[in-house]
């Protein structure tokens, strides 16, 4: 750390801080689907990493296609993927809870094995579809590059953007979950299954819908993703833990408990990076989180639950 | 006499499927596959170590670890490590700038060896190490969850994580550990070449017999008060708690001792394929292992073996011929035995096999009656 | 804080309270058990009757207050220390190994080999089976030892369930609703099983069915909001003005 000015400590600080910031949108976006899943429905799904891939290979098809026959749309077709993305996701999840993962519910252990299969079985599908090798979608001109506001600060357009995503992403379920309708039915079916089913909810429905938004928001993720890096048919299994971990420490019930999970999962992943090596980062980070988990194995940030 | 034949070798049935796996290990196999191929099963027979300890951990006691992978490599990197250090002695050695030590140290420019790669340079204390420090990391984390009664799904996951630390670990430390290209080109075990035929044909039946061993000794656990409580927690812990047991211990002894097991697979594997790499450490592998357990029959140590038996055999001979296939087959499989059969090869074989031995049965009768026709005339014969 | 008196009473709770939240589940409760005594508890849902025996036998800590059993602190100790102090406790949904075989089932009660290495080692001794048959013999179970629990009927179960603890010889026995779904003859039999089991030893029984209580009870103590209502003999409660308004009045 010696030999730094003063202004170029702080530009390092600031541009470490953007890395956080933006890995903490990174694991949270990834992270906000699974938390529904698994927070609010007790399932298990090894296979969430498959559905943000899904929006990536969404995003990288409709890519080729818009360059294919509509190379003046290659300014607009982005966020067209995103939402597309979300649809195509959920919809793959929604037919997964109707044939798989309704069966399971009982069984959280085994629906962890049943999922794992349709994540081998998706793999499968993306390396014959589109190939062992990795792919990218051609990004749109507005996404490259970075913005200076001083001449030693570089941020990168993408991460702002991965960033503001996230942000209407996470307001957007905030609000569904907690001030609509129908996220009172999927809290009340969460917490009192009977009560609900028996005052009209129907309670298979919300969790089938319950099921499609969260693989849906992981297909946003998986969208937004093929901004930073590009997509292949194990990329699902890159993310797969950290996603959980991010889940779990945060208190599997709580939406702020998963915010403030990966907010304080990220930082400290990348001020760690700044000192040592990436991958003892990522393995000190990781040793942290599951000695803090064996004290409280209900999360750091989980409310208190009465006994 | 009777207390060995119902509880060890576990009455008629069990002695029969003993027997008949004994046999398919130790003769058919060796009698009828090439080295090449029988050192392949022997290392599908090393994963079969995995699955049996998850028959003890999660089919009787209902714990579910996704990450046995990580006892089966600190095993085999224990066996490696013993075994590099004897590759890279002196006189191996002498094109790197500090001979003896091993190849990728050198490469990363370490002038002497680690201090905890120090002590593999005995053989016992190898020994001692495979059986023990797997073990005792097992008890580490054992005592720190489940004393806490961390359990079912997040302990599965707790269980990733840490394999996902480790092989991080040993990827990230290439000098220390040989990072992702693992340990290779070992070759002799106390001056004795190991990639030679005749040790391979040793090593098979050392770890057919090890297997066996366990199988025995599993048998015995599962069939004392020990085993039946085991089942007892697995399906009413708190009544288990209630009636004065300490549940905690008792997750955290079998969880060590398949730990114990797994590590004895990972040791054999790095004897009979000459290698050890991360890649047997981390989650994929360590859901393989489960999956092994899930085909072959979770409540099943013998259907374990044949469950990693037939898995590996499918995947040698699709990977070959329709590599495309077998992943779906694989997720295929996963999902069709959560759903459809939960108790696995064995569970089937349980429910329909008295369709089969039935049929038999005339072989049976006809047995006996042709006892019937000769014993008179044995009678006469001995009158002569 | 636990107090320091010695007490004669094999259970003797002072100033029991626990709330969640607040809500005072269990209020400043004091409570009496003699040896010998079978006392039953009753009072309307959520008076806080199941709640008393999860905090005797640990399953919920209390807030405040001391439980002494035979002198001894329980709030102080977890569930399975206070089940080896001679503590035992059925619980309201008939609670056994249903893969297990009846004998199995009892000899995995046994108090001996309660250890790991201990259960590892455990023998399936001449003593051990003789004990197992008295019990399977009292709880009226002696003929389906080889049976698995799980084919057992209700009542069955449940008295298979009091086996398991009989077995382990308690000196304080707590039954949630020992005869609920239960046939007649079936709660005929279960009364006349507990008032043999009820000598030498301390019997606590939560129940709702008044015909069985009057048929068992020693004492009778009325539970309302956490709090003790009346207590007395089975007249005496009936009879208490304060008890016929709780059931009967509003």
């Amino acid at each position: 750390m010696d030999g730094y000015t003063t202004s170029e400590l702080g530009a390092i600080f600031a541009m470490q801080g953007f890395a956080g910031i933006s890995l903490f949108s990174v694991l949270l976006l990834m992270a906000l689907g699974l938390a529904i899943i698994f927070g609010q429905m007790g399932v298990i799904n090894m296979a969430h990493g498959e559905f943000m891939a899904v929006g990536a290979y969404t995003t990288y098809f409709l890519s080729t296609f818009t360059e294919a026959y509509f190379p003046s749309f290659l300014d607009y077709y982005f966020v067209v993927a995103i939402v597309v993305a979300f649809f195509v996701a959920g919809i793959l999840g929604y037919f997964a809870e109707f044939i798989l993962i309704r069966h399971l519910y009982s069984r959280p252990l085994d629906t962890l094995l049943a999922t794992w299969g349709l994540s081998l079985i998706m793999q499968q599908t993306f390396r014959s579809v589109f190939g062992a090798r990795e792919v990218s979608p051609t990004l749109p001109d507005w996404l490259m590059g970075s913005v200076q506001p001083t001449e030693m600060i570089d941020i990168p357009i993408n991460g702002m953007f991965v960033l503001g995503l996230t942000i209407v992403v996470t307001l957007g379920v905030f609000y569904l979950m907690f001030k609509s309708n129908w996220g009172l039915r999927v809290r009340a079916t969460t917490q009192n299954r009977e009560m609900s089913g028996a005052v009209g909810i129907n309670t298979k429905k919300v969790d089938r819908y319950t099921f499609a938004l969260g693989c849906g928001i992981a297909g946003i993720a998986g969208a937004a993703f093929t901004t930073i890096a590009s997509t292949g048919p194990t990329t699902g299994t890159l993310y797969i833990v950290d996603t959980f971990m991010v889940v779990v420490f945060g208190g599997a019930a709580s939406l702020f408990g998963t915010i403030a999970s990966a907010f304080s999962i990220a930082q400290a992943q990348s001020i760690l990076e700044f000192f040592i090596s990436g991958s003892m980062a990522k393995v000190y980070t990781l040793l942290t989180l599951v000695i803090i988990l064996m004290f409280k194995p209900e999360g750091l940030f989980a409310s208190k639950v009465r006994r | 006499m009777s207390f060995f034949y119902e509880k060890i070798l576990g009455g008629k049935n069990g002695t029969a499927h003993l027997l008949i796996l004994a046999a398919v290990i130790l003769i058919i196999f060796p009698l009828f596959l090439d080295a090449f191929r029988l050192n392949l099963v022997g290392k599908y027979l090393t994963y079969a170590f995995a699955a049996v300890s998850l028959v003890l951990l999660w089919g009787y006691g209902g714990t579910l670890s996704l990450g046995q992978g990580i006892f089966f490599g600190l095993g085999g990197y224990g066996m490696a490590m013993f075994l590099k250090l004897e590759a890279s002695s002196p006189e191996n050695t002498t094109i790197q700038s500090t001979p003896g030590i091993p190849d990728f140290m050198d490469w990363n420019q370490l002038t002497e060896l680690p201090w905890f790669w120090e002590p593999f340079t005995s053989f016992t204390f190898t020994i001692i190490a495979i059986l023990t420090l797997p073990a005792l990391f097992a008890y580490i984390i054992g005592a720190a969850m489940f004393k806490r009664r961390v359990g079912g799904v997040y302990f599965a996951i707790i269980t990733q994580v840490i394999a996902v630390i480790l092989t991080v670990l040993i990827v990230g430390q290439q000098g220390l550990t040989g990072g992702i290209n693992g340990i290779t080109d070992l070759r002799t075990l106390n001056g004795w070449d190991i990639t030679s035929d005749s040790a391979k044909y040793i090593f098979y039946f050392i770890n057919a017999g090890l297997l066996l061993g366990v199988i025995v000794v599993s048998r015995l656990i599962l069939n004392s008060k020990f085993g039946h409580l085991l089942l007892a927690i697995r399906d009413k812990e708190d009544r288990v708690r209630f009636s004065g047991y300490d549940v905690g211990n008792f997750k955290i002894f079998i969880f060590c001792f398949a730990a114990l097991i797994s590590a004895i697979g990972g040791a054999m594997f790095t004897l009979q394929v000459g290698f050890m790499s991360p890649s047997f450490v981390g989650i994929v592998p360590s859901i393989e292992m489960v999956i092994f357990a899930a085909v072959g029959g979770r409540m099943s140590l013998i259907g374990a073996v044949y469950g990693t038996l037939l898995i590996n055999f499918g995947k040698t001979t699709f990977s070959e011929s329709f590599p495309e296939l077998w992943l779906f087959l694989m997720g295929g499989l996963f999902i069709a035995v959560v759903m459809f059969f939960p108790n696995g090869l064995a569970g089937i074989w349980n429910d329909y096999s008295h369709h089969i031995t039935n049929r038999l049965g005339f072989v049976k009768t006809g047995y006996n009656k042709i006892k019937q026709t000769l014993v008179p005339q044995k009678i006469q014969d001995s009158s002569h | 804080m636990s107090l320091t008196t010695n007490t004669d009473y094999t259970l003797a709770i002072e100033d029991l309270t626990v709330s969640f939240d607040g809500f005072k589940a269990v209020d400043s409760l004091n409570f009496y058990l003699d040896k010998n005594e079978l006392h039953v508890v009753i009072g309307p849902n959520g008076a806080g009757k199941t709640t008393v025996l999860d905090l005797i036998c640990g399953k919920t800590k209390a807030t405040s207050g001391s439980i002494k059993f035979l002198n001894k602190e329980l709030t102080e100790l977890n569930e399975h220390s206070i089940v080896r102090a001679g503590v035992g406790r059925k619980f309201q949904t008939p609670s056994i190994y249903e893969n297990l075989t009846v004998l199995e089932n009892l000899e995995v009660s046994y108090p001996v080999g309660r250890s790991v290495f201990g259960s590892l080692f455990f023998k399936r001794t001449e003593t051990v089976l003789e004990k197992i048959h008295e019990i399977a013999k009292e709880i009226m179970l002696f003929d389906d030892l080889e049976t698995e629990a799980g084919l057992l009927s209700h009542g069955q179960k449940q008295w298979l369930e009091i086996g398991m603890l009989l077995i382990q010889d308690p000196q304080l026995l707590m039954l949630d609703e020992p005869v609920a779904g239960m046939s007649v003859k079936e709660r005929e039999q279960t009364a006349e099983l507990l008032n043999k089991i009820s000598q030498g030893r301390s019997v606590l029984v939560i129940e709702h069915d008044m015909e069985f209580v009057a048929q068992i009870a020693h004492k009778v103590t009325v539970l309302h909001q956490g709090k003790i209502l009346a207590t007395g003999d089975m007249d005496a409660v009936q009879h208490d003005p304060k008890v016929i308004e709780v059931y009967l009045g509003h």
